[in-house]
């Protein structure tokens, strides 16, 4: 890969102090001028493009292929099929950890959703591929499918999202609902979803010999590469892929599914370069998405609006041939301080592509279905959302009864609020009407996400020229990787960022994990500073070690790096330039590693999460029942904030991925078929400008010693939380309807005008 | 892709006998077209490029004080001019509320009167549709059919024509002006799209290698200038297809509504003209009760044809609210949000 020409940012950077600072980022002048290559810019020479072709049923057989038609038109050149294919290493459908999910790579004739891919055409042109495709006019033995939560027989999964417990207990839910003064038991419905990034996903690769070079956007690089490594039987230092932008993955880019391993194999069927590019239509379906859930709370306060018992249960499905279950009753873990918890799991089976992790995975569905029972029961308590939330408010974990290594929430539920104007709402529902007539109503929810770790190596050197270097193999996803963990690289080297060359997004730099579970800055950014930390007590030790230097004896403790020079701690006047140190010892660079990896011993005292408080205000038409979000204001208690500017976008866009949430998206299957009816950006909805009002973004300051060593809690999805149930919530608010089933739609409130 | 024939004409009688062999489709802006093309929906083996044709582009006053539109104009284009803003300001706003600035920059006159349905089971070369392979069946019909129509359809075919334009200009009597083998013709606008009946798959009145070459708004048309509005219901505030939508014109002398015009939009197979609610109109006062009434004549045959029985709720309720804001007067500038609901609280830059 040549190298990225990041450039630096406008802000000013006080020197020794790149982290905090609003930088913008580095890589947005590349991305805006089309010099940014993302995986399918990529051409090399001799290239020939892949087209898959996909089943439209949902559940049977393929019975033929015309492979002849496809074959005889111009430019084809191969068709992979069931009978005409590489041999993989490994049955596909093995799962060799808990991270790998069954994929289809061709390995039978059976169809086990809709978009499944069933043959691969390729061909010297995208259109003669496309048209190849086409002309295979896959004849099948049609199934009945599985559609629908009510698909079939329900059963108790063995864990739900990535090895949850299905059940969770505290005190007795029963006894304390029976014991409640009022009570609520309400089911709410949440549609599948799918991720949707802008960029489709693509590979580009190459084979040379048993090399095999791969450009491919992936959350997950090693993983990436351990998972095509056994497929292909390849030892992992064959491997080589770059992801240095990816265009969104929200979740679907993090483990490999079939449509890379596809191109893998029809470059090696032909023997040439291969690109393949999934068509938008073709993302429903073979990399995940969100299932679909329905969730039923009971709830319980006493007089006082105290909690006395909160019983959440969620139904959701997964694929029929693999195991993936949104946690979303899990949500009722951490919020509020019920003596008695039950959350429970149950699903079935339909014929769908395996559901996977996306954006907030049960966080955000099962935040929607809270945070809308907590405003249903606040209402029957006659007690204002936000005050019932502050009677209920957490002190320690209620599930596990931990302290939480910090929580701000109390000043973003204050500030919040404050900057909203909600003292102002009226208690009642449908009262609050603007200027021109439509209905306004004010909502709030309580957002959450844990604080998680990951395990991530990095490599740091100083050189002679007296500049830093930091390599990992992190992943930029346009949240700004390349920005973030470059400024805490600039830190942990004690240099300028424009004195650190900082690589990262190739799979031959040291693991950086995966990105996901909002972790990654985070744990990269610990292995980051580690490494930083490691590289600058080599360079102290060459000093303070060397009788010439004006820091000899100081101790490897006794001297800080700050721009560019190591100081004596008791005498800041004392110290010398990398550079001198490095020249004067004769040597190139130094280098050294360091690792990022969660603290097990702090785990286990401490409950750790991010927090926030949403407030929303929505306007409906009254007798027509249209609704526009018209304010938002979020305040988030993440821990440290690397860069403002960076967190504030993430925040936004958490919202309004909420506000979309309750209002818009919805993959509409057909109930006989079991397909997608809306399967592109045209149909499937998500907020256009015109939907996103002002929003307004807090960053609530939290000082957190436990999490890790910089006090990074993530911010990558703790925004849909909260604001999904704060625009429910609104929408009750302004019509005095309460809709249970999202998106809330036009039809659900023409009962009333 | 399939590989197709394309050529490109210079003028209009080229371009008709261009199009005369069997497979041959004109091809204007393509935004819906070549969507269908690359969904298997729409296969022709041959494209009639008519955007290089010369004087399609125009909008002309006639000396009748008619205002004839060429076929090539885009949207976004008559939608910003002035004068026509002015006189014909519910048609501006309709255009304005379609698509995206993106697709009305590109969309063309004639091709919005003649995209097709946005039926998911007709985009859907898997399922079965009479409109794209006549007699096949109709998936939509116990399928998802929330935006399906309430009037006018048939057991073949409940799909509707999803234009705004055409929804204020058929309550403006709009004439679309036609090329065609046996030379020029001209239809109202009211009778180019056919209801299904028992053959969806003929859409128009059109006969094969028929051109669009101009709509007419007959000199009438400007009558409505001061008491017209064009109000759409969708799923999100922009960027979206009617859920139901709207037109209203009013001629109001002395308190009373000397004559009304009333279209439906994401109802029908066709912009639907609701004349009998406009006859309710004449010569009463603008009343709310006079509207209910309207609204309610407007609807009398609805049913639903699905899932979709609050369409006609909604559209009643819509044709309460487009009359009693045509009533209220045209506004001097048209609202950022054009025919929304949010049009005055919007604080939106645009849509
Ligand atoms: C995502 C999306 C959202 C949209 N939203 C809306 C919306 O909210 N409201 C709305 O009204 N529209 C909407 N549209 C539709 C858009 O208005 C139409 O696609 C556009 O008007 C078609 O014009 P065109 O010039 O691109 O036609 P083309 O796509 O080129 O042609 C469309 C059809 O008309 C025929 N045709 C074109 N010109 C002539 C002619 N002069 N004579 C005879 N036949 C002709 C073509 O053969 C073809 O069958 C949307 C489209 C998209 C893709
Ligand atoms: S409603 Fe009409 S367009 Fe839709 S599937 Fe049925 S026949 Fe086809």
């Amino acid at each position: 890969m040549p190298e990225l020409n990041l450039t630096g940012a406008p802000a000013h950077i006080r020197h020794g102090s790149n982290i905090g600072q609003p930088l913008t980022r580095r890589d947005g002048v590349l991305k805006v001028t089309g010099q940014a290559t993302y995986a399918a810019d990529n051409h090399p020479p001799g290239m020939l493009f892949a087209v898959i072709a996909v089943s439209s049923i949902a559940h049977g057989r393929v019975v033929s292929l015309d492979v002849a038609a496809a074959k005889r038109h111009p430019g084809v050149v191969d068709v992979m099929t069931p009978d005409h294919k590489p041999q993989l290493a490994i049955d596909p459908e093995i799962k060799t950890n808990p991270f790998v999910f069954r994929m289809e790579a061709l390995q039978s004739n059976e169809v086990r959703y809709a978009n499944q891919p069933i043959a691969v055409v390729i061909a010297d042109t995208l259109e003669a591929a496309t048209e190849g495709a086409v002309l295979l006019a896959p004849r099948y033995e049609t199934l009945p499918p599985l559609v629908g939560l009510d698909a079939g027989a329900s059963f108790v999964p063995p864990v739900v999202g990535v090895g949850n417990p299905t059940e969770n207990h505290l005190g007795d839910v029963e006894a304390g609902l029976a014991s409640a003064d009022k009570q609520i038991d309400a089911t709410y419905e949440t549609p599948p979803q799918y991720h949707n990034a802008m960029e489709p996903h693509a590979i580009v690769v190459q084979w040379d010999g048993d090399r095999l070079s791969v450009d491919m956007p992936t959350q997950g690089l090693v993983l990436s590469l351990a998972r095509i490594a056994e497929l292909f039987g390849i030892a992992h230092d064959k491997i080589h892929i770059r992801s240095p932008f990816l265009g969104g993955g929200f979740g679907s880019k993090g483990l490999m599914g079939g449509p890379p391993v596809l191109g893998i194999m029809a470059a090696k069927l032909v023997g040439r370069p291969i690109k393949l590019v999934l068509r938008r239509e073709q993302m429903y379906g073979p990399v995940g998405h969100r299932a679909p859930t329905r969730q039923r709370l009971r709830i319980g306060a006493d007089g006082e609006g105290r909690l006395t018992a909160l019983d959440h249960h969620a139904r959701t499905v997964s694929s029929t041939f693999d195991d993936f279950y949104e946690p979303a009753a899990d949500a009722s873990h951490t919020l509020y301080a019920a003596p008695a918890i039950r959350t429970s799991h149950d699903a079935v089976r339909v014929n769908t592509g395996t559901p996977l992790f996306m954006r907030a995975p049960g966080e955000a569905t099962g935040s929607i279905a809270l945070e809308s029972a907590i405003d249903e029961m606040a209402w029957a308590c006659g007690m204002d959302p936000l005050a019932f939330r502050l009677k209920n408010y957490a002190e320690v974990e209620p599930i596990t009864g931990k302290p939480f290594s910090s929580k701000a929430l109390r000043a973003c539920y204050d500030q919040g609020a404050a900057r909203f104007g909600w003292a102002k709402r009226s208690l009642q529902p449908r009262q609050m009407r603007d200027d021109a007539g439509l209905l306004v109503g004010w909502g709030m929810g309580t957002a959450t996400f844990p604080a998680l770790m990951f395990q991530a190596e990095a490599r740091a050197a100083i050189r002679r020229d007296g500049s830093g270097v930091m390599e990992i193999g992190a992943h930029d996803m346009g949240q700004g990787a390349w920005t973030a963990l470059a400024q805490i690289a600039a830190d942990a080297v004690g240099l300028d960022i424009d004195r650190v060359t900082f690589k990262a997004g190739t799979s031959d730099l040291p693991d950086a994990g995966i990105a996901g579970g909002s972790a990654h800055t985070a744990t990269a950014g610990a292995a980051i500073h580690s490494a930083g930390a490691a590289v600058i007590a080599k360079l102290a030790d060459l000093a303070t070690g060397d009788e010439r230097s004006p820091l000899f004896g100081a101790g490897n403790a006794g001297v800080i790096a700050r721009d560019g020079r190591l100081i004596r701690r008791d005498d800041e006047s004392r110290g010398e330039s990398y550079a001198e140190i490095l020249a004067r010892a004769g040597v190139a660079e130094v280098e050294a590693r360091g690792t990022g990896a969660p603290n097990p011993a702090a785990m286990e005292e401490y409950a750790m999460h991010a927090h926030g408080a949403v407030f929303a205000e929505v306007k409906v038409d009254p007798e027509l029942g249209q609704i526009r979000v018209s304010r938002m204001v979020g305040a988030f208690a993440a821990g440290r904030i690397v860069n403002p500017h960076l967190v504030k976008s993430q925040l936004f866009g958490g919202m309004i991925w909420g506000m979309s949430f309750a209002l818009h998206e919805q993959a509409i299957t057909d109930r006989r078929s079991g397909r997608i009816m809306n399967a592109d950006l045209g149909e499937y909805h998500v907020p256009v400008n015109a939907d996103v009002p002002p929003l307004d973004v807090i960053t609530v300051e939290e000082h957190d010693p436990h999490v890790n060593a910089l006090g990074i809690k993530g911010v990558g999805e703790i925004g849909i939380t909260g604001s999904a149930g704060a625009v429910a919530n609104a929408v009750w608010h302004a019509t005095g309807v309460r809709v249970r089933r999202f998106p809330i739609r036009i039809e659900d409130l023409l009962t009333q005008s | 892709m399939k590989q197709f024939d394309y050529v490109r004409p210079a003028t209009v009688a080229e371009a008709v006998a261009a199009a005369a062999q069997p497979g041959a489709v004109y091809l204007a802006a393509g935004t819906n077209l070549l969507d269908l093309m690359k969904g298997g929906v729409s296969r022709p083996d041959r494209l009639v490029d008519v955007t290089h044709l010369d004087g399609l582009d125009r909008i002309e006053t006639l000396a009748d004080g008619s205002l004839r539109i060429g076929a090539l104009v885009s949207n976004a284009d008559l939608a910003h001019d002035a004068n026509f803003a002015k006189s014909y300001p519910a048609v501006a706003e309709a255009l304005l509320s379609g698509a995206s600035a993106q697709l009305r920059n590109a969309a063309t006159v004639g091709g919005n009167l003649l995209q097709r349905t946005r039926c998911a089971y007709f985009y859907d070369p898997a399922s079965r549709c009479n409109k794209r392979e006549a007699g096949s069946g109709c998936d939509a019909k116990d399928g998802e059919n929330r935006g399906h129509a309430v009037l006018g359809w048939s057991e073949s075919c409940i799909a509707t024509h999803p234009s705004d334009f055409c929804v204020p200009l058929v309550a403006l009597d709009a004439i679309v002006e036609i090329e065609g083998k046996g030379g020029r013709r001209e239809i109202a606008l009211d009778e180019l799209h056919r209801l299904p009946g028992d053959s969806p798959d003929r859409e128009s009145a059109l006969k094969a290698g028929d051109l669009i070459v101009a709509v007419r708004l007959p000199p009438a048309a400007r009558g409505f200038a001061t008491h017209a509005r064009y109000l759409k219901v969708r799923d999100r505030t922009s960027y979206a297809f009617a859920v139901v939508s709207a037109a209203a014109a009013l001629r109001i002398e002395n308190g009373k509504v000397a004559e009304a015009r009333i279209a439906l939009g994401g109802v029908a197979a066709k912009p639907w003209r609701a004349r009998a609610a406009e006859d309710v109109l004449r010569g009463v006062a603008p009343t709310a009760d006079a509207f209910q009434e309207a609204a309610w004549r407007a609807l009398t045959d609805a049913k639903p044809s699905g899932d979709n029985a609050f369409k006609i709720e909604l559209a009643r309720r819509i044709v309460v609210r487009a009359l009693t804001l045509a009533a209220a007067g045209t506004p001097a500038r048209l609202p950022a949000l054009p025919a929304s609901p949010f049009a005055s609280t919007s604080g939106a830059i645009h849509a």
